[in-house]
């Protein structure tokens, strides 16, 4: 584990590297093309963003893709990971950080090796997705390993509440299952195998539901399946004052 | 109405969930013997690419993704001509609610790679892209996998089964940004700058990627392709209703006893979908509001119920089809709270190109914190609703809109509930004196 966790560019809290986060100077010119003679880049970094720059009509494209790959060498758009990709792909450092300034799995600063992103938008705050988020900070109680962060709608409602762990999808999360969960990333297993999104089934309801009229109160034949796992029921978007506002609007 | 729906009591099979959790539906072998790809054998060999576009139109098929266009109409503004012409597909889906192209690409990929070659002879158009975001790693996966099969069985490359037409596919994969969903700025974001949107017109089909002709569709959309030239147009658009054909997938989510992506016919009543399918709120609550299509839809309440689930009867009730994703909130959860997290949502995308919605965003933001925390007065409400109309119609795209809309609507449909919310938390904190909690996306790293 100690050793595994050497290889992550790691900065100290509040560190940058140094010029970083000044402010710019306009006196100087402008950042040119990384000369490629000064400019070491990793052989295999290289060859995945030309491999990335081939497949585009306009090699600007490959942007997004080399960056990304750039992020998993060095853990981050770090200035030298920008200098690299600027390198192989004849952009302005400048123009690369633009880019990945704007994307959210792009990072521009130092962050931990596994990430954790748990939707917190609408359909997963219904079920209860903040009290997730607010746990599994708890649970990770500060280790610089976890990206822990809040995201927008990651699109597996029907398992609300998720996170996606390392890119793996999993819910929903029980909150007692969270310290298993951060126990397995922290030990770099699978993340709750019971709980991924890969072998869920659709239901195929078109089929299944009755003919004619339909009745409701939960009248569903047998084999309509119905995607499983009841979900934790039903923790509404905690806001101070919630019960007042009900009762005030009844 | 000539529907087919609830009205006779016939019921049509899914066509594009038709036995989607078969084992291995993923791999070529198991796509092929279940009839895959010969649609594709059937129009390279006896049909025009004027043929496959009388058959789009016929079916009267309308884009899944959100606008509810006219596939049809949007293939023939193609230019015709020796030129680089390019398909999008059009993966970045990151609506609030919608999960059904996950669904789609992840237990079916094939069949969208069967209907972007199809569309893509439609348009004339010899490269083309699947811009999935990039959260959707493992579903980007299975399509590169799959991509891999279909050109070493020469259905994609250079002369597609031995015809004269080729294609080049590519998954491109994003970074995670709501606004790479429009279309524009999805082509920006395609050609590797930021995903800012565009001016329109020139619109796609004239200038889009790399200024060529650009046709742009949703995963959904792609995929019904190959089942209209296997069914035929004509016998498509009998499914559905008279002007929104078809099914659709939708997903059901928040507070619902099933959540999950479900077929269904256009024209299905909503109740059906939302008790009959997705098991309705949990026992002993009501249904408060949902969305009908995304959360960029204007909300409806416990009372719309009935409205049939299509394109004009949702438009007819003052909200829209959308993506198709219905997001159910009962009555235990406080509308303040809803809109909050809506337009904190919005907030955080908006790309900040346009002032209206740069600013407008975050005005609603710090004023829904204001009505939270006891600082605003009925009037705010009024302030509130008038930053939501002029951002309407105002930016070159409609991400502004998409939290107006909505938010415009709850207000106006809540009011009662915001002005007691108002009261409540006045009384509460007289004085004002009570901080709005941080944006909980700037909760970020464990040591931060």
């Amino acid at each position: 584990m100690s050793s595994r966790r050497s290889e992550v560019p790691r900065f100290g809290h509040g560190s940058r590297v140094p010029g970083w986060d000044d402010a710019a100077d306009l006196r100087k010119d402008p950042a040119v093309v990384p000369d490629a003679a000064t400019t070491p880049v990793p052989a295999d970094l290289r060859a995945e963003i030309e491999s990335h720059m081939a497949k585009y009509p306009d090699h600007r494209s490959a942007s997004i893709p080399a960056l990304a790959a750039a992020q998993r060498h060095h853990g981050w758009c770090s200035p030298e990971a920008i200098e690299q990709v600027a390198c192989v792909m004849a952009l302005t450092p400048g123009y690369l950080f633009s880019v990945a300034s704007f994307y959210d799995m792009l990072e521009t600063h130092p962050v931990g090796r596994h990430s954790i992103f748990v939707c917190t938008n609408i359909s997963c705050s219904l079920c209860g997705a903040d009290d997730l988020l607010a746990a599994i900070v708890d649970a990770a109680d500060g280790d610089p390993d976890l990206n822990i962060r809040s995201f927008e709608c990651l699109g597996a409602c029907d398992i609300a509440p998720m996170a996606s762990v390392d890119g793996v999808y999993v819910g929903p999360v029980a909150l007692d299952e969270v310290g298993t969960l951060v126990a397995q990333i922290k030990a770099g297993e699978a993340p709750l195998p019971a709980r991924q999104l890969g072998g869920r089934a659709v239901a195929e309801p078109l089929a299944a539901i009755p003919k004619g009229p339909t009745t409701y109160g939960g009248q569903m034949p047998e084999e309509a399946p119905g995607p499983p796992a009841p979900v934790e029921q039903q923790s509404p978007i905690p806001l101070q004052d919630a019960d007042q506002s009900e009762e005030g609007a009844t | 109405m000539s529907t087919t729906t609830a009205s006779n009591g016939e019921r049509a099979q899914p066509i594009l969930f038709r036995g989607i959790d078969e084992e291995g539906l993923h791999t070529l072998e198991v796509y092929r013997r279940r009839g895959g790809y010969d649609s594709l054998k059937r129009v390279l060999d006896a049909m025009s690419p004027a043929d496959v576009l009388a058959e789009l139109q016929a079916s009267g098929l309308r884009g899944r993704g959100g606008a509810g266009f006219q596939m049809g109409k949007k293939v023939s503004f193609m230019p015709a001509g020796q030129m680089d012409k390019y398909l999008i597909c059009n993966a970045d889906e990151s609506e609030p609610g919608t999960f059904k192209d996950r669904e789609l690409m992840q237990k079916s990929p094939h069949m969208l790679i069967e209907g972007m070659i199809i569309a893509a002879y439609a348009a004339g158009a010899n490269r083309a892209f699947i811009y999935i975001r990039g959260e959707y790693q493992a579903q980007a996966d299975i399509l590169d996998a799959a991509l891999v099969e279909a050109q070493a069985e020469g259905l994609v490359g250079e002369r597609i089964l031995d015809s004269d037409f080729e294609l080049t596919l590519v998954v491109h994969r994003g970074a995670g940004a709501y606004i790479c969903g429009e279309e524009t700025g999805l082509l920006d974001s395609l050609e590797g700058k930021r995903g800012n949107p565009r001016l329109k017109p020139p619109f796609p089909a004239n200038q889009g990627l790399y200024q060529g002709p650009t046709l742009i569709n949703n995963v959904e959309t792609l995929a019904t392709v190959p089942h209209i030239i296997r069914m035929g147009g004509a016998e498509y658009a009998k499914v559905g209703t008279e002007t929104s054909t078809g099914t659709k997938l939708v997903s059901v989510s928040g507070n619902v006893q099933r959540p999950g992506n479900y077929e269904v016919e256009l024209g299905t009543p909503s109740r059906e979908i939302i008790y009959g399918l997705a098991g309705g709120p949990p026992e002993g609550r009501t249904v408060k509001l949902w969305f009908p299509g995304g959360s960029s839809a204007p909300v409806l309440t416990g009372d719309d119920l009935d409205v049939p689930y299509d394109f004009d009867a949702l438009a007819k009730a003052g909200s829209m089809l959308g993506s198709g994703a219905i997001i159910v909130v009962d009555d235990s959860v406080p509308v303040v709270a809803v809109a909050l997290k809506l337009a904190k949502f919005y907030k955080h995308e908006s790309c900040g190109k346009c002032t209206p919605c740069r600013e407008g965003t975050r005005w609603t933001v710090s004023m829904l914190e204001r009505v939270d925390n006891g600082l605003a007065t009925p009037m705010d409400l009024d302030i509130m609703a008038s930053v939501q109309e002029q951002i309407i119609g105002n930016c070159l795209c409609v991400l502004g809109d998409a939290m107006a809309m909505p938010i415009g609507s709850m207000v106006a449909k809540f009011r009662d509930e915001f002005e007691a919310h108002i009261e409540a938390a006045r009384t509460r904190n007289p004085f004002g004196d009570e901080q709005p909690s941080p944006d909980p996306v700037l909760v970020q790293g464990a040591a931060a």
